[in-house]
């Protein structure tokens, strides 16, 4: 270890982690009302950021792309219409499915991802887009000072405290709106029982239609989230990846374990790169897998999942 | 076979019973296919040709998930990686242990077979999408593992090695008209093991572990005993697939592939050929394949028409296509092509009360 870089990596993991824990929401959330394990969701997260990127102006001069909103105005833009998305997905693709085993309904989630990778491909072309209008530009850093650590103080980008920010915040809102609103609690029995729910009179369908929904926004805040600190490219579906060990770690059915996960895998990330092996450097990318085996035969529920009971 | 038969048509020996090829349409069929695909190379064209060798070692790989998730119910997103590894321990043994390409072959296989069945020890806690999540961490390992150690051997950043061209016997198999018999008997040697695996013993715990896990074990099936037999027969076909694939490429390494989409796709092939019959990866693979020339046809036309948009076009047909061909069968057709095959075979035989 490097130690005089752990503080520094220490904090740039939490705050990585942020962003991945509010992505997690996004499947567990779809996993908890209908059992779908949503491996679409990464591309969802790259197409949000591309929607949002394309109503910002699309990279054109100002005033001369087709349409040409501030960024505020483009994410909501982005949000309504990544809304629309997730309720014509659960429509078409997710609902002729129900009662099909496992396996199907994985590959359509599989199949959905590669869809959307090439209709991302063909609307928005491959190349990277690195001019997505940041509210901070790059050299706007927060310095803390930690003695002990590199150069004395801690450097965080102005960018990566106000995704965290707005990452926990938007993961703290969900949760709350999933445990105490009407039409969370509605969902939240859909997700225990699909029959018990109808006699209470609770409209399952709408209430898969709705989680799809909420699913397409957080994926697309995420997406906004995630553009601005590395730029808009095919390869922001490549953290939802990343996002499976987090879920896994936290427990699938559990919201608020979804985004520990998502801090622990961030944390993980960041501390191998604070090694002075560049093995264990190089290692970042796949970490987060090592830690899913260790928590797979460890603890296959998660730290807050429920342990299955199999009757026959 | 639970097919109905007609009246008057039964067996009189246990042989006659137990015989794959029972019709004399059988004969001609296989005679005529085997007589078809040996001659392609003095008939077909080069595109024909390397299609015909790469659709029969990706069958072969199919072959071996199909055993795994078509019939044991395993769900696996590694097979691209198990490929990898079967490239690599063939390339490395012809480069660096001097052996023949032939004997490195089998030795290959047996090489991802055993780094299969590492992997497969995760199915003894974990089920269901629980275990898809374990080999979905295999297939990030073995690729990482493959750029980031023994870079000296296995090619380090560049993600690839040269391999070099096996000869026997004065023929030299550089020629992908040559190389074609290679693919061809190997494929021919793994589909008579399928036929075999699934209609003996073996095939039929995999299946009981497949439908009911609970009940095969009441019934003395082990299950950790055969869903490690069930992983090491998928990674040693996909090895054997892989050792083909790189000695036909001339190279291995990430560089040609062998990520996480192409598993994905392999499952897509099984999905859209059938799950659990041996026909499936025949006609899953064929269809994808010829699926993923036709996109690239397309894309290579409009590419010339509208050429500013060339990199866009290009690259993003394949995937337009094979997850909507995979979206559409798994609504309209779960049990894939090998399925609508028997309803056109019953309806051929049951004719004319069929509509």
């Amino acid at each position: 270890m490097n130690w005089p870089l752990v503080p520094q990596q220490f904090v740039t993991g939490i705050l990585n982690g942020g962003t991945i824990g509010l992505i997690a929401l996004g499947i567990v959330l779809i996993y908890k009302s209908s059992e779908v394990f949503n491996f679409a969701h990464g591309h969802l997260v790259m197409f949000g950021a591309f929607l949002t990127w394309w109503f910002t102006g699309g990279g054109a001069e100002p005033g001369a792309g087709l349409i040409d909103l501030p960024l505020w105005l483009a994410v909501v833009a982005a949000l309504i219409v990544s809304m629309g998305i997730g309720l014509l997905i659960e429509r078409f693709a997710l609902r002729p499915m129900t009662g099909q085993p496992l396996l199907a309904i994985m590959l359509m989630t599989l199949g959905l991802a590669q869809l959307f990778e090439g209709a991302t491909a063909v609307l928005f072309g491959v190349e990277l887009k690195s001019n997505f209008p940041a509210p901070f530009s790059p050299s706007d850093v927060l310095i803390i000072p930690f003695p002990g650590a590199f150069g004395d103080a801690i450097r965080l980008k102005y960018t990566l405290v106000a995704t965290f920010v707005v990452a926990t915040l938007a993961a703290v809102v969900f949760i709350w709106f999933f445990n105490s609103t009407k039409t969370g609690l509605a969902m939240r029995a859909t997700a225990e029982d699909h029959e018990v729910a109808r006699s209470v009179g609770i409209r399952v369908r709408r209430v898969f239609g709705l989680s799809w929904g909420i699913a397409g926004v957080i994926a697309t805040l995420g997406g906004v989230l995630l553009a601005t600190v590395s730029g808009v490219s095919l390869n922001l579906s490549t953290v939802a990846l990343i996002a499976f060990p987090a879920i896994l770690l936290g427990g699938l059915e559990s919201l608020g374990g979804a985004l520990l996960g998502g801090f622990a895998i961030g944390l993980v990330q960041a501390l191998v790169q604070a090694s002075r092996l560049i093995e264990v450097r190089n290692s970042s990318e796949i970490a987060p897998y090592l830690l899913l085996l260790v928590v797979l035969l460890i603890r296959p529920e998660g730290l807050f999942g429920q342990k299955r009971i199999e009757r026959i | 076979m639970a097919m109905l038969r007609p009246a008057g048509d039964f067996d009189r020996s246990y042989e006659q019973d137990m015989a794959l090829l029972r019709q004399p349409w059988h004969y001609w069929l296989l005679g005529i296919s085997l007589l078809a695909a040996f001659t392609l190379p003095l008939w077909g064209d080069a595109y024909l040709v390397a299609t015909a060798n790469q659709i029969a070692y990706t069958i072969i790989a199919v072959q071996g998930l199909n055993i795994l998730t078509g019939y044991t119910g395993q769900i696996s997103l590694s097979q691209a990686a198990f490929m990898l590894v079967g490239g690599y321990a063939s390339a490395l043994l012809v480069i660096h242990a001097g052996l023949s390409f032939f004997i490195a072959l089998p030795l290959a296989a047996l090489a991802a077979g055993a780094i299969g069945l590492i992997f497969g020890l995760a199915s003894l806690r974990v089920k269901g999408f629980y275990l898809a999540f374990a080999t979905l961490a295999a297939q990030f390992i073995i690729p990482w593992l493959s750029r980031h150690t023994f870079k000296e051997y296995l090619g380090g950043a560049n993600g690839a090695i040269e391999v070099p061209v096996p000869q026997l016997g004065g023929v030299n198999f550089g020629e992908v008209s040559n190389y074609l018999y290679i693919s061809l008997v190997a494929l021919l040697i793994t589909t008579v093991l399928m036929f075999n695996v699934s209609r003996t013993r073996l095939g039929r715990a995999f299946v009981s572990v497949r439908d009911n896990d609970l009940a095969a074990e009441l019934l003395g099936v082990n299950l950790f005993a055969y869903k490690l037999r069930a992983f090491f027969i998928a990674a040693m076909l996909a090895g054997l697939a892989g050792a083909i694939k790189a000695h036909s490429q001339r190279g291995v390494g990430t560089e040609f592939g062998y990520g996480l989409n192409e598993s994905i796709i392999f499952l897509g092939m099984l999905v859209i050929g059938g799950l659990g019959t041996n026909l499936g990866p025949f006609l899953g693979v064929a269809f994808i394949v010829l699926l993923e020339d036709l996109s690239d046809l397309l894309g290579g036309v409009l590419a010339a028409a509208f050429p500013e948009l060339s990199s866009q076009l290009l690259t993003s047909f394949r995937p337009i296509f094979f997850g909507a061909a995979l979206m559409l069968f798994l609504i309209y057709e779960p049990r894939g092509l090998s399925h609508r095959w028997q309803l056109l075979r019953a309806g051929w035989r049951l004719r004319p009360f069929t509509r």
